[in-house]
């Protein structure tokens, strides 16, 4: 990107600001370790999205989540507060030949994002199972149940205060 | 009161309540609509005609049928609840999470070394995939490198191993077609591959071998001759199987046609590996984002245009040749050099030096007990698996174990193919169309 280019608004792959972080589509952009990501909160997530869909990103290939609970204080650049979880988006332009990573910021106490399956279909599944492990509900998708644990289970396993527990070691010579 | 059948209690025992297959009436148009296919991109401006997909059917007409999970052509643990009329699919769903094991969890209480033999039983028969896509990722955010022996190393184990993994697809695919005599030659030839492994890793499978910095141990010699041998063998035997499966019109006429996708579909879906490319999209992690050395490797992306299960059969069967000819020029340029980076803080020093020396003793004992540590940050690195793209991400907070490691599974992906592939077939297409999507369960579910 060129600092002396003038700034664009959408639609423009990359729109570069003088000063703060360069943003696209209005969202601030980091690149960490030569990898391009745009961090988001939940309100401007889907127009993003949207937007990123337009700009050529025809496959998702991945979303996932990550619970920041014991590690609050990763960086993330300015106009986007830190939330508890984050919904991570991994999106592939075979076009472009261009990876981009989509951070979106989730509050613990509602965790709901929308979902990303009208414009890839195939985000359903990795959708699922992100609710699965995290407890993230994802509005309009077409079928959020558990993918990997059973039906009946209580709690969501990759959550931090999700207690691994451990079956004892019995010993043959242990006092009782 | 009456005692409960037994149907009733093995149901209750068994069920999976809302991720199995509901009757129509209980399931809902968006989610209708993604079971039969019908979700899948449209050209700009269509909007998806309803008369298309009848909601209508009625129950009596139709019925909820059962594959597996211990089904043999499953692969697996694979659940297949398929809806029929007569012989016909109408509506399938994978339920999958029979294989579960947290590997997800157990990564974030592993140390980063440790990591890798973790990962790499998660995609049983392409385990140097995961583990190369792991310390890949660790590599990145640690910024260290593998030296050019290790890396060119990696690609000798990943290719032997992509071979390997495609025989026994050709094996099992074989089986579940029909032509057994298949199944017994792919696994033999597979042989030969694993044989190498052990010798190199010490096991056939789950090998722990590639790890971040480098690779365990160096090549024992002799390996030129091996891998060469190797080599020679597939592609001859290659030739047998081209005159015993590829010219068969048997064979032929199960897979031609059946499971057909086209490429919207396929990219909308968020397809990878030989599925992906079955439908005219070439794209391959190898050649699209390089890694290790294939920049400087000469190989073709194999790509097909119906995107049907004979197309599929074609690419892994091709593929096979193609890696065997990336092997030849990897066994050619293979250079000197150490296996693994010279970094005390983050490889081992060798077992001799730490009995003549303190430091190496420090060493050894602070990374066994404390690990090293890896500067906050994420990273996402992806690999080309022979299932499709293999990546892994890391996020680290600074300490010696990941704070959390997730696993792009290629298979998990390419699962979600299933029902648009079998709409309107036949219960054997469905078959077929597992078979051709190759799931290795302990990917799927992890």
């Amino acid at each position: 990107m060129n600092e002396d280019q003038t700034p664009q608004p959408a639609p423009g792959p990359s729109a570069p600001s003088h000063d703060g972080p360069s943003l696209l589509h209005g969202c601030p952009v980091s690149e960490p370790l030569g990898q391009r990501t745009v961090h988001t909160d939940r309100s401007r997530y889907l127009a993003l999205m949207e937007a990123l869909y337009r700009d050529g990103f025809e496959s998702c290939i991945g979303v996932s989540g990550v619970d920041y609970l014991t590690h609050p204080g990763r960086d993330i650049p300015e106009g986007v507060t830190a939330e508890r979880f984050e919904v991570v988006v991994e999106l592939l332009s075979f076009s472009r030949r261009e990876r981009l990573r989509v951070r979106c910021q989730v509050p613990v106490d509602d965790p709901v994002v929308p979902s990303l399956f009208d414009l890839w279909p195939g985000s359903e599944a990795h959708e699922r199972e992100t609710f699965d492990m995290f407890g993230i509900r994802f509005t309009d998708h077409p079928d959020l149940t558990r993918i990997l644990m059973p039906e009946d289970w209580e709690g969501h396993p990759l959550r931090k205060d999700y207690a691994t527990g451990h079956v004892p070691v019995q010993f043959k010579e242990a006092p009782k | 009161m009456t005692t409960p059948s037994l149907v009733d209690l093995l149901k209750a025992k068994t069920s999976e309540g809302a991720q199995e297959l509901l009757a129509r009436e209980r399931t809902g148009v968006k989610e209708l609509r993604a079971e039969v296919g019908g979700v899948l991109r449209l050209p700009e401006g269509v909007t998806l005609d309803r008369d298309d997909i009848n909601y209508e059917a009625p129950d009596d007409e139709t019925m909820i049928l059962n594959l597996g999970p211990s089904h043999p052509s499953t692969h697996g643990v694979l659940r297949v609840m398929v809806e029929i009329r007569g012989e016909q699919v109408l509506r399938t769903k994978p339920v999958i999470g029979y294989l579960h094991t947290g590997m997800e969890k157990t990564g974030e209480e592993l140390m980063y070394q440790q990591g890798a033999t973790n990962v790499t039983r998660m995609d049983y028969l392409s385990p140097f995939f995961n583990e190369l896509a792991y310390c890949l990722s660790v590599e990145k955010l640690a910024g260290v490198e593998a030296p050019p022996r290790a890396q060119w190393i990696r690609m000798l184990m990943c290719e032997l191993n992509r071979i390997s993994s495609h025989l026994l697809w050709l094996a099992t695919n074989g089986a579940d077609l029909g032509a057994l005599n298949m199944l017994v030659y792919g696994w033999r030839d597979r042989e030969l591959v694993l044989a190498f492994f052990e010798k190199v890793t010490g096991l056939r499978m789950n090998h722990n071998y590639i790890r971040p910095g480098g690779v365990a141990a160096d090549l024992p010699d002799g390996w030129r001759d091996d891998v060469l041998a190797i080599c020679d063998t597939v592609v001859k035997r290659m030739d047998e199987y081209d005159n015993l499966l590829t010219g068969q019109p048997l064979l032929q006429n199960r897979m031609d046609g059946v499971g057909a996708l086209d490429s919207d579909t396929a990219v909308g879906l968020g397809l990878t590996g030989p599925l992906l490319r079955s439908t005219g999209v070439a794209y391959d992690v190898r050649r699209d984002f390089p890694y290790l050395f294939y920049e400087q490797v000469d190989f073709d992306v194999i790509v097909g245009t119906a995107g049907d299960c004979w197309d599929r059969f074609a690419i892994r069967a091709t593929e096979i040749r193609e890696s065997v000819r990336i092997l030849r020029q990897v066994a050619k340029a293979m250079p000197a050099g150490d296996y693994r980076a010279q970094d005390k803080k983050f490889t081992p020093p060798p077992r001799n030096r730490i009995d003549e020396s303190m430091e190496a003793l420090i060493h050894h004992f602070k990374l066994f007990t404390e690990g090293f540590r890896v500067a906050p940050g994420d990273a996402y690195v992806p690999v080309e698996s022979p299932r499709g793209e293999l990546g892994c991400y890391v996020v680290s907070d600074g300490t010696s174990r990941p704070y959390r490691v997730h696993v792009r599974a290629p298979s998990f992906a390419n699962l979600q193919a299933l029902a648009p592939m079998v709409r309107g077939g036949f219960i054997p297409d469905v078959i077929a169309c597992i078979s051709s999507i190759d799931p290795v369960l302990g990917d799927v579910d992890r």
